[in-house]
C-alpha cells in the first residue's frame, strides 16, 4: 500500500530540494501561486466579458441611436411581470413556509418536502400544459362556453396574468425554501427570548421572526426575479413582450446587433436593480446567527376543518404546480406511444437527446473543472484580489440569459474583427450562424455558480491544516491537487456535475438565442412543438426533462433534511 | 517509556549535524495584514537540535510567525534562513514545498483518505523508491506505532493520531519541525504522556523544534528556550529559568506565572516598599530611585499579626497550597502561597513580608532593570506614575 501511495516523482532528496529561486510576491496575491491565481483571474474575466461587452457596446450605442419602437410597453410589461411574480411567490412561498413551520396538520410531514417539487417543472413546460387546459380550445373554456353561452366574456388566458400565474407556480419554491430555512435556523433563540418577555405568538411573529427572515426573503425574491428576467420563452406563449423577448426577437428577426445590445443593457439594468433591491432589503443587518439554541417556534395543531383546509391549500399548489401537469404529460406521452411511433420522430428524438446529453456533459465537466481550480487556488493562499476574482465567477448566475447571449455574440464579433485584421478571411465565421462553442461558453458562464458553490462546500470541510501539511511535506501545488484536494472534494465535484448537467438539459433561452441553424436540443424541441400547439408530441421530451430535473430536488431534500437533523441534534 | 530500541534505528541527517550553522534564523521578519502588523521585526536564531517554545496571548502573532517560517505567508520585510539557506528575503521566496520544514497541527491534519503508512510516505515522494518503505517503518517504530500502519486516520485515538502526525512530519528529515499547539486537542490525562513521548522523539532525533503553546507550564518545562510574544513582538527570548525568575518586562512577569507589583524605592542600596525592606542591592549604593517590585506569591510570607493593617480578603484552596489574597494598608493587594496546613480566614490581620533570599525583579516603567538607571533622577517620577496598582 505504501508504495502505491508515493507517486513516480523520484528526485533528489534532502537539501538539494530547496535549490530553485523563488519568485517575488505580487500585492494582493498573498502567498498564493501566480500561475494558479492567474487561472482564477482568467475564469473571472471569462465570466465578466459578456456583461462588459453588452454594457460597453450598449451604452456607446445609446447616444444618438433611435430607440426601438414599443420600448415603453416592453419596460412596463417587464416591470409588471416582475412585480406580479415577485408578489405571487412571496405570498405563495412565504405563506406555505409559515404554514408548514408553525402548524401541524394532516400530511404536513410529507408536504414539507413535496412542496419543493415544482422546481423540477420548467416554466416553458408548465406554460404549455396550462394553455392546453385553460386556453380557448381547452376543456375549461369549452365547459364555460357550454354553460354561459358562446358570447360570454371569458378572461384572456394568453396574457400577463396568465404568465404571472405560471411563473409563480414554478418559482415559488425558491422563496419557500429560504423562508422556511430562516424560520427554522435563525430564530429559536430570539423567539424564545421574545416569548419569555411576554410577547404572544402573533406578536413574536411580527416583531421577531419576520424581521429576522427578511434577508432570506429578499434573497429568495432576488432569485425569482432573476429567473423571471432570464425567461423569454415561456412569456411568448402568453404574448407577453418583455425586454428579454425584445432582445430575442430583434436578434433572431433582423440580426441587428446595435438594437439587441441596447435592449440587453436595459435587461442588465433590471438585474442590477434587483441586486440593489436585495441589498437594500437586507440593509446593514447581518442576521446569520447560527447555532442559536432554543425551542423556537412551537407548532400548533390545526384540528378538524382547519387542518384539512391547510392540507388542501398545500395540495392545491402542489397539484397545480407539479402533480396534475406531470400526470397530463404522462397521459399525452402514453397516448403518443400507443398510436405507434413514427420513425422520423424517433430519429429526431435520439438526435436531440444526444445533443442535450453532449452539451450537458461538456458543460458540467467544464464547470466542475473551473470550480476545482478556483477552490484549489484559493487554498494555496491567494490574497484579497484572488478571492474577489473567485467571487466574480459566481456572478454569471445573476446575469439574465439575454445579456449573456448577446454578450457572447459581441465577444465573438470582436474576435472576428481581430482575426480579419490578422488576415483570416471571414474570421471565425461563427457570428451569424451561431455556434455550439458559443452555447458551451455561455452555459459555462451561467452555471459556474452552482458548480462553484458545491465544490466550495466540499473544500470548506477540508481543514486548512491539511493543505498546509501537504505543502510542507514537499508536495507542489499540482501534487496537492491530485493527491489531496481532488480525493477529498470528490463529493462536491459529483454534486456539481449532477446539478450543472441537469440545469444544462433544462436550459432554454441561451440555446434558443445562440444555436446554429439545424442544431436542436430536447428543450428547444419541446418549446417548438408546444409553440405550434403540438402538445401531445411535446409531452415525451418534456417528460424526460422533468424526470431529470427531479434529481437535484432530491439533493435539496437531502441537504435540508440533514440540516434539520443536525438542528434536532441527531 | 523506554524508547531506546526504536531510537537506535535512527539515521541522523548530515546537514543538521553541522553544528556551526543555525537551523533557523529570523532577521527582522515582519508581516502585516492591511495596516495591522501581525508580527513586527522578529529576530531569532535556533541552534541545531534546539527545542524552543513560543507562548503569548491569542492574537500575539504566534501563528503568523510559524506561517512565515513554513512559507505559508510572505514576509513584508526581513528574512528567514533555514539550515543556512535564505528561504525568504528581499529577492527570494521559497514556497513551503521547497523548505525543509515539518508541520504538526493541533487537529493533526492527517489525510483522511490515506492509511497511516501512506500518510507517512506522503513526504517521501522525492526520495528513492527503494528507501521509502524502510523509512516509513523506521519513523513508525520511532513513535511506537508500527502495528497501525494499515489503519485509516479515523480508526486512531487522539494520542495515536498525534504520534502519526509527528512521524509524518519527521519522515522527510526536515531541518525544523513546527508544532502548533500539538497537545491542546488531547485529554488532560493523555497530554502529559504524549508530550513526554514527543519531546523524547524530538530530542533523540536531534530535530530542531518550535512548539507553540498556550500552557505556561508546558512552555517552561519543555523548551530549551522560551519565546514570550506580545503584540507581534518577542518580549523575551530566554531560558525557562530566566523567563520566570528574571522577566524582561512587566508583561512577561504577569503572563508567565502570577505576579503582583508594588511601588518601591531604592536608597542606600536597600529596596523598600510598603511591606518594608525587601532586599539589598549591591551596586546600587549611589542610586535614589523609585521602581516597581515584582512579587510572586511563593515569595510572599504571611504571619498573623493583630497589629497589622493588612487584611486577608480572599482564600482559595488549591490542594497542596492555599492562595491568600491580602489587601495592604494602601489598598493594593498581594497574593501569597501558603502550605495547605496554613489557612488565615478572611478578615485576619496579617503581617506581610518577603521570604528571605528573594531577589525580586525591579521594573522601571514596564521594563525590568538590573542596575541603577543612568538617568536616575528623571526615572524617579516617571517610574512612579507608570506603576499600576494591583
Amino acid at each position: 500500500m505504501s508504495e502505491a501511495a508515493v507517486t513516480t516523482q523520484t528526485g533528489k532528496a534532502g537539501p538539494s530540494r530547496a535549490g530553485r529561486r523563488g519568485r517575488h510576491g505580487f500585492p494582493g496575491f498573498g502567498a498564493g501561486r501566480p500561475l494558479w491565481s492567474f487561472m482564477v483571474f482568467v475564469a473571472a474575466a471569462a465570466v465578466a466579458v459578456p456583461v462588459v461587452a453588452v454594457a460597453v457596446d450598449g451604452v456607446a450605442g445609446l447616444s444618438g441611436a433611435d430607440l426601438p419602437r414599443g420600448l415603453g410597453g416592453m419596460l412596463l410589461t417587464t416591470l409588471g411581470l416582475m412585480l406580479g411574480v415577485g408578489t405571487g411567490t412571496l405570498v405563495v412561498g412565504g405563506g406555505l413556509a409559515w404554514l408548514v413551520t408553525a402548524y401541524r396538520f394532516p400530511l404536513r410531514n410529507v408536504l414539507v418536502w413535496l412542496l419543493v417539487l415544482p422546481l423540477a417543472m420548467p416554466a416553458y413546460i408548465l406554460g404549455f400544459i396550462f394553455l392546453s387546459v385553460f386556453d380557448v380550445a381547452g376543456p375549461v373554456q369549452a365547459v364555460l362556453r357550454a354553460v354561459l353561452g358562446a358570447e360570454a366574456g371569458i378572461a384572456q388566458v394568453r396574457s400577463l396574468p396568465g404568465a404571472i400565474i405560471v411563473m409563480t407556480l414554478t418559482l415559488y419554491p425558491y422563496v419557500y425554501l429560504l423562508a422556511r430555512n430562516a424560520l427554522l435556523e435563525q430564530a429559536p433563540g430570539p423567539y424564545d427570548a421574545a416569548r419569555t418577555l411576554g410577547a404572544g405568538r402573533a406578536r413574536a411573529l411580527w416583531t421577531v421572526l419576520l424581521p429576522l427572515a427578511r434577508p432570506s426573503l429578499a434573497a429568495g425574491l432576488a432569485l425569482v426575479m432573476m429567473e423571471t428576467l432570464t425567461d423569454f420563452a415561456t412569456v411568448q406563449y402568453f404574448n407577453v413582450k418583455t425586454v428579454s423577448v425584445g432582445v430575442y426577437l430583434v436578434w433572431k428577426g433582423s440580426f441587428d446587433f446595435q438594437l439587441a445590445s441596447q435592449l440587453s443593457v436595459l435587461v442588465l439594468l433590471f438585474a442590477v436593480a434587483v441586486l440593489a433591491g436585495e441589498r437594500l432589503m437586507r440593509g446593514r443587518a447581518r442576521f446569520h446567527q447560527r447555532g442559536g439554541r432554543g425551542q423556537g417556534l412551537e407548532t400548533v395543531r390545526l384540528r378538524g376543518w382547519q387542518g384539512w383546509a391547510a392540507t388542501g391549500a398545500c395540495l392545491g399548489v402542489l397539484g397545480a404546480g407539479f402533480l396534475l401537469p406531470a400526470l397530463q404529460l404522462l397521459w399525452w406521452a402514453a397516448g403518443e406511444l400507443a398510436t405507434g411511433p413514427v420513425p422520423m420522430r424517433a430519429e429526431q428524438f435520439a438526435d436531440y437527446l444526444a445533443n442535450s446529453v453532449a452539451l450537458a456533459t461538456v458543460v458540467a465537466l467544464a464547470c466542475a473543472l473551473v470550480a476545482v481550480v478556483i477552490g484549489h487556488s484559493l487554498r494555496l493562499g491567494g490574497g484579497a484580489l484572488v478571492r474577489g476574482a473567485a467571487q466574480l465567477t459566481t456572478f454569471g448566475y445573476a446575469v439574465p440569459g439575454a445579456v449573456i447571449g448577446i454578450g457572447v455574440l459581441l465577444a465573438f464579433a470582436v474576435l472576428d474583427d481581430l482575426l480579419e485584421a490578422l488576415g483570416v478571411a471571414g474570421g471565425t465565421g461563427l457570428l451569424v450562424t451561431g455556434s455550439v462553442l458559443g452555447i458551451l461558453y455561455s452555459y459555462t458562464v451561467r452555471f459556474l455558480a452552482p458548480a462553484y458553490q458545491a465544490v466550495d462546500a466540499s473544500f470548506a470541510k477540508v481543514p486548512p491544516s491539511i493543505t498546509r501539511s501537504a505543502l510542507s511535506l514537499g508536495a507542489g501545488p499540482a501534487r496537492v491537487l491530485a493527491r489531496v484536494h481532488l480525493p477529498l472534494v470528490r463529493p462536491g465535484v459529483a454534486v456539481a456535475l449532477v446539478l450543472v448537467s441537469i440545469d444544462a438539459v433544462k436550459e432554454l433561452p441561451l440555446v434558443l438565442l445562440l444555436r446554429p441553424f439545424g442544431f436542436s436540443t430536447l428543450s428547444v424541441w419541446t418549446y417548438e412543438l408546444a409553440r405550434e400547439n403540438f402538445w401531445e408530441k411535446a409531452a415525451l421530451p418534456a417528460l424526460v426533462i422533468v424526470s431529470l430535473a427531479v434529481v437535484p430536488v432530491f439533493f435539496l431534500f437531502r441537504q435540508v433534511h440533514l440540516t434539520e437533523n443536525r438542528r434536532k441534534g441527531h | 517509556m523506554n524508547m531506546g530500541s526504536a531510537l537506535g534505528l535512527l539515521t541522523r541527517r548530515t546537514a543538521a549535524n553541522d553544528q556551526s550553522t543555525p537551523a533557523l534564523v529570523l532577521e527582522g521578519a515582519a508581516k502585516r495584514y492591511g495596516t495591522t502588523p501581525a508580527v513586527d521585526s522578529l529576530d531569532l536564531s535556533a541552534a541545531p537540535g534546539e527545542l524552543i517554545t513560543m507562548i503569548g496571548p491569542s492574537g500575539c502573532g504566534k501563528s503568523t510567525a510559524l506561517r512565515l517560517i513554513a512559507g505559508l505567508e510572505r514576509p513584508d520585510a526581513g528574512s528567514v534562513r533555514i539550515a543556512g539557506e535564505v528561504v525568504a528575503g528581499r529577492t527570494r521566496f521559497q514556497p513551503p514545498e521547497r523548505r525543509r520544514v515539518g508541520l504538526v497541527f493541533q487537529d493533526h491534519a492527517l489525510f483522511p483518505h490515506l492509511t497511516v503508512a501512506q500518510n507517512v510516505a506522503f513526504g517521501l515522494h522525492r526520495s528513492p523508491r527503494s528507501g521509502r518503505r524502510a523509512r516509513v517503518s523506521e519513523v513508525l517504530e520511532l513513535v511506537r506505532l508500527p502495528h497501525l500502519a494499515g489503519r485509516y486516520p479515523h480508526e486512531l485515538s487522539g494520542g495515536e493520531a498525534q504520534r502519526v502526525a509527528l512521524a509524518r512530519a519527521l519522515a522527510p528529515q526536515p531541518a525544523v519541525v513546527l508544532l502548533d499547539e500539538p497537545f491542546s486537542s488531547l485529554d488532560e490525562s493523555l497530554r502529559a504522556q504524549v508530550r513526554a513521548d514527543t519531546v523524547a522523539v524530538l530530542r533523540e532525533t536531534g530535530t530542531t523544534g518550535i512548539l507553540v503553546t498556550h500552557d505556561q507550564t508546558e512552555a517552561l518545562s519543555v523548551g530549551d528556550r522560551v519565546i514570550v510574544m506580545r503584540n507581534g513582538r518577542m518580549e523575551q527570548v530566554d531560558t525557562p529559568e530566566r523567563v520566570f525568575e528574571q522577566p524582561a518586562t512587566r508583561f512577561v512577569a504577569s503572563f508567565m506565572g502570577d505576579a503582583d507589583f508594588l511601588p518601591a524605592h531604592v536608597h542606600n542600596a536597600v529596596l523598600t516598599c510598603e511591606i518594608g525592606a525587601v532586599s539589598t542591592l549591591p551596586g546600587w549604593a549611589g542610586a535614589d530611585v523609585d521602581v516597581d517590585v515584582v512579587l510572586r506569591p511563593h515569595e510572599v510570607a504571611l504571619a498573623a499579626d493583630p497589629a497589622s493593617a493588612a487584611r486577608v480578603v480572599a482564600v482559595e484552596y488549591h490542594g497542596p497550597f492555599v492562595l491568600h489574597t491580602v489587601r495592604l494598608a494602601s489598598g493594593r493587594t498581594v497574593r501569597s502561597w501558603q502550605p495547605h496546613t496554613v489557612r488565615h480566614p478572611v478578615g485576619t490581620a496579617v503581617a506581610v513580608t518577603v521570604a528571605p533570599d528573594t531577589e525580586p525583579t525591579l521594573l522601571a516603567g514596564d521594563t525590568a532593570i538590573t542596575s541603577p538607571p543612568a538617568t536616575g533622577s528623571r526615572v524617579k517620577r516617571k517610574g512612579t506614575s507608570a506603576a499600576v496598582p494591583q
